[in-house]
């Protein structure tokens, strides 16, 4: 593991290196899992907020900059990322988030991680230092770099300094609980919730019941808890530390499989059918992303058939020795080109 | 001839060749700039676009895609010697699934229309560009709209799932989905806001949003535009997330009230429109703090929508800005630079500075959320020179966005009119690597040629002409 103090220690690195895959602190270990041959470039010396304007609602960090501290510098201002990055406790860093692509239940409201990232700094395959999009809040001058990097697992450039865009930081939160007894249900109150009146900021489901989330004035909160109470009577009042664990992934245990699979609301219960037939735990961020685990990696590849029968796919995030791709895969011509376009020697990546 | 070619794929009243038919299409509403193709394609189903589409990389023939023809940036200006593929038939809403919140729709369809399908639901499609009655989605999501929501919900971007394109090469590809999560890199995300050079949408997954139940709308006049500017660091500072927050400037007020009659306050050289959303609850908890910040801000008149006809009215005469700069001048250029928000001020004013100096008028309409301006350039393009002599100042406004750390455009895209300045805002090497991205979808070059990137041939100018809008009947300048 190389740990590099500057940008030009990078491009370096790249460049004298048969393969290179950038981490951050490492808390999706099978996102970091590579062949002998792939040297790892740790971040964790790029790290610090660059610029932060309260006013401009966007600030500009390295990518080894750890979310805690980012989500804590926010606060301060009384601003946030409204899409709930996760891991923020366990140390995970802000490029490691965006190359992952991974948001948390606040994404259900305003968007995910790929809604708010506004510019990148980046070295592409030959060590080239590049910038894509712009350090304002809006912007569409040439492609949108910035977007197709979030999710890319360092394979198409290694992120040294990332600008987003925040929100100012809603004074209140309440949350509920609404029991369910399965997936149908779970999707169904779901709809209703997700376009209705009552603006809700996230709406999760963990196998037994959702967890909606409301976020503005107290006073506010205070009326419509009355209304959410009215339309859904099963539903009760939980304490909002209930986010601090999903945030940081409590659900799941630090070792076995954990993969991403994002999913609609109609296929819900064909998702819930194959987890629980295999005995997998999992959690539903807004209807939209499915976290499933299991704490036996080898369940990999009976997963990996099953999503594929559902015509689902998935990312392996912890499962360390499990495969990292699941069910339907997508291969097209452009891939290949575009990979060539950003790393011509196949530098970049696990 | 290759014409026979197509003439395989379209009937003879969807292959548009004589030269009153193709004169409609020979400019969009960058009226400045017009070039004539050597056809135009009408096609109904997307697998004729696909036809045209691989027919013209056979030929190494170049092809324009073309909604509606309201790209301010020349976005979809002909290309000489190309096809234009005007996609206005494929205008079917594939599919709209209330539990999903999600439409799928052609490229053809008007952005308005995919909001009025939603609305029995209770659901809306966000973005809103001021064209949107008459502007496609496929034209939206080339050129990654915006509209005055931007702070807080986002771009075209942030609101497709999914795509499904023929691609210049010929391939169709299908990327993203209908779940708001994907994983990998982002190739949707990619695809919008390409301008075209990659390829054709067909299929468009859209997310929808729950409509607000509530909108608490201000209007609201000072007497200058730095004390309207000093409202929004106001608004901004207090820790509320307005829907949308505009400014116009005396000049796009009289224009606006001589086209719509919104009733803005007289004597007035700024109004500032902000709009609090949400559960009623909500608005209502938030209103006291907002109203006594305007309040505060000391304008000469405030007044506070009543109802939903008057919130119309209120952004009708914003959202016809654009068109009604037409009644002070013949002719105009719309501007679309960003700068960050907190130096709108001091970009303002040399942009006034600048307008001064350069002796020509400018109307100033801004999302001042969001710091995206849009200066409009008022000149006559009948007195010789005036059209380079704007087009000079349109320049040096959007150096100085750049400068002070902005982007050259937030939403009309770079086109032709920008393609110029694209080095002002990236290197060498950043400039480079997009050519190689888009040879990654078209190496052949044929899709959109001549926008976005400095250089190529130069299409012709029209001095001065009517602005599309008026040729198709929307807006009028008695």
């Amino acid at each position: 593991m190389k740990t590099p103090s500057t940008v030009a220690e990078v491009a370096d690195i790249i460049r004298s290196s048969k393969k290179v895959l950038a981490v951050g602190a490492q808390t999706k270990p099978r996102l970091s899992q590579v062949p002998d041959e792939v040297t790892l470039i740790s971040m964790r010396n790029l790290s610090g907020i660059v610029e932060y304007d309260p006013g401009e609602f966007t600030f500009t960090a390295f990518a080894g900059t750890p979310l805690r501290e980012i989500v804590a510098t926010l606060a301060a201002q009384g601003q946030y990322l409204p899409f709930d990055p996760p891991l923020v406790e366990s140390g995970a860093t802000i490029g490691g988030t965006v190359a992952a692509g991974l948001s948390g239940p606040g994404r259900f409201r305003y968007g995910g991680l790929r809604d708010f990232i506004l510019a990148v700094r980046f070295l592409d395959g030959n060590g080239t230092q590049l910038r894509g999009g712009a350090k304002v809040v809006k912007n569409a001058a040439g492609f949108d770099i910035p977007k197709f990097l979030v999710g890319s697992l360092g394979s198409f450039g290694v992120l040294t300094e990332v600008t987003f865009k925040v929100f100012p930081r809603p004074p209140a939160m309440m949350t509920f609980a609404i029991p369910c007894a399965n997936a149908a249900e779970a999707a169904a109150h779901i709809a209703k919730a997700a376009s209705g009146r009552w603006a809700f900021d996230a709406l999760d489901y963990d196998g037994s019941r959702i967890l909606a989330r409301l976020r503005g004035p107290q006073a506010a909160l205070d009326l419509l808890a009355a209304d959410v109470l009215d339309c859904w009577p099963a539903a009760e009042g939980v304490d909002n530390v209930v986010w601090d664990g999903i945030r940081e992934w409590q659900f799941v245990g630090a070792d076995g499989l954990l993969v991403k699979i994002p999913v609609t609301l109609r296929k819900f219960p064909a998702l819930e059918a194959i987890l629980q037939a295999r005995n997998m735990g999992f959690h539903v961020v807004g209807g939209s992303v499915a976290y499933a685990y299991h704490p036996n990696v080898s369940y990999s590849d009976i997963l990996n058939e099953a999503l594929v029968g559902i015509s689902l796919s998935g990312l392996n995030l912890r499962g360390f020795g499990g495969r990292l791709y699941f069910g339907e895969s997508h291969h097209s011509a452009v891939a290949k080109s575009l990979k060539l376009a950003f790393d011509p020697c196949h530098r970049l990546g696990a | 001839m290759s014409l026979s070619r197509f003439a395989q794929i379209f009937p003879p009243e969807r292959l548009l060749t004589s030269a009153a038919h193709l004169s409609a299409y020979e400019s969009d509403a960058l009226t400045a700039f017009h070039s004539r193709p050597v056809a135009v394609v009408v096609p109904e189903s997307g697998d004729e676009v696909i036809a045209a589409v691989r027919l013209c990389r056979e030929l190494g023939m170049p092809f324009v895609a073309r909604g509606s023809g309201t790209s301010l940036s020349g976005g979809s200006l002909p290309v000489a010697g190309g096809i234009v593929i005007a996609l206005n038939r494929l205008n079917r809403i594939l599919k709209l699934d209330a539990t999903e919140r999600i439409a799928v729709v052609e490229p053809g369809v008007v952005n308005t229309q995919v909001t009025l399908a939603a609305q029995p639901f209770g659901l809306h499609y966000a973005p809103d560009p001021s064209s949107q009655t008459i502007c496609t989605i496929g034209g939206n999501v080339a050129f990654n709209s915006g509209g005055a929501h931007c702070l807080k919900y986002g771009m075209t971007s942030n609101h497709v799932l999914g795509i499904k394109a023929v691609l210049a090469t010929g391939e169709v590809v299908e990327f993203g989905g209908e779940s708001r999560e994907s994983i990998g890199p982002d190739y949707t995300g990619l695809f919008v806001g390409s301008e075209g050079l990659f390829g054709i949408a067909l299929e468009i997954t859209l997310q929808l949003l729950p409509r607000a139940e509530c909108f608490h709308t201000v209007l609201a006049g000072y007497r200058t535009l730095e004390e309207a500017g000093d409202a929004v660091s106001a608004v901004v500072a207090s820790g509320l997330l307005p829907g949308a927050l505009e400014i116009m400037d005396a000049l796009a007020i009289q224009a606006a009230e001589a086209a719509v009659q919104s009733g803005y306050p007289r004597g007035c050289e700024a109004v500032l429109i902000v709009e609090l959303e949400g559960p009623r609850e909500k608005v209502a908890a938030e209103r006291p703090a907002l109203d006594a910040l305007l309040a505060a801000s000391k304008p000469i008149e405030s007044r506070v929508a009543a109802n939903a006809a008057e919130r119309a009215k209120i952004w009708k005469g914003r959202k016809s800005a654009f068109s009604a700069v037409g009644r002070l001048s013949p002719d105009f250029i719309v501007q679309d630079g960003v700068v960050p928000r907190q130096r709108l001020g001091e970009a303002l004013r040399r942009i006034s500075e600048m307008s001064r100096e350069a002796g020509i008028r400018v109307a100033n309409v801004f999302h001042a959320g969001d710091g995206n301006l849009h200066p409009l350039i008022l000149y006559d393009g009948r007195e010789s020179g005036a059209l380079e002599r704007a087009e000079e100042l349109a320049g040096r406004i959007l150096k100085m966005c750049v400068a002070m750390g902005g982007s050259l455009t937030g939403e009309h895209g770079i086109g032709v009119e920008k393609r110029a300045y694209l080095p002002d805002m990236f290197s060498a090497d950043e400039i480079a690597l997009m050519h190689r991205i888009r040879a990654a979808f078209d190496p052949l070059g044929i899709a959109n040629p001549g926008k976005m990137f400095p250089g190529g041939d130069a299409p012709a100018l029209v001095q001065h002409g009517l602005h599309p809008l008026e040729k198709s009947g929307v807006i009028s300048r008695e």
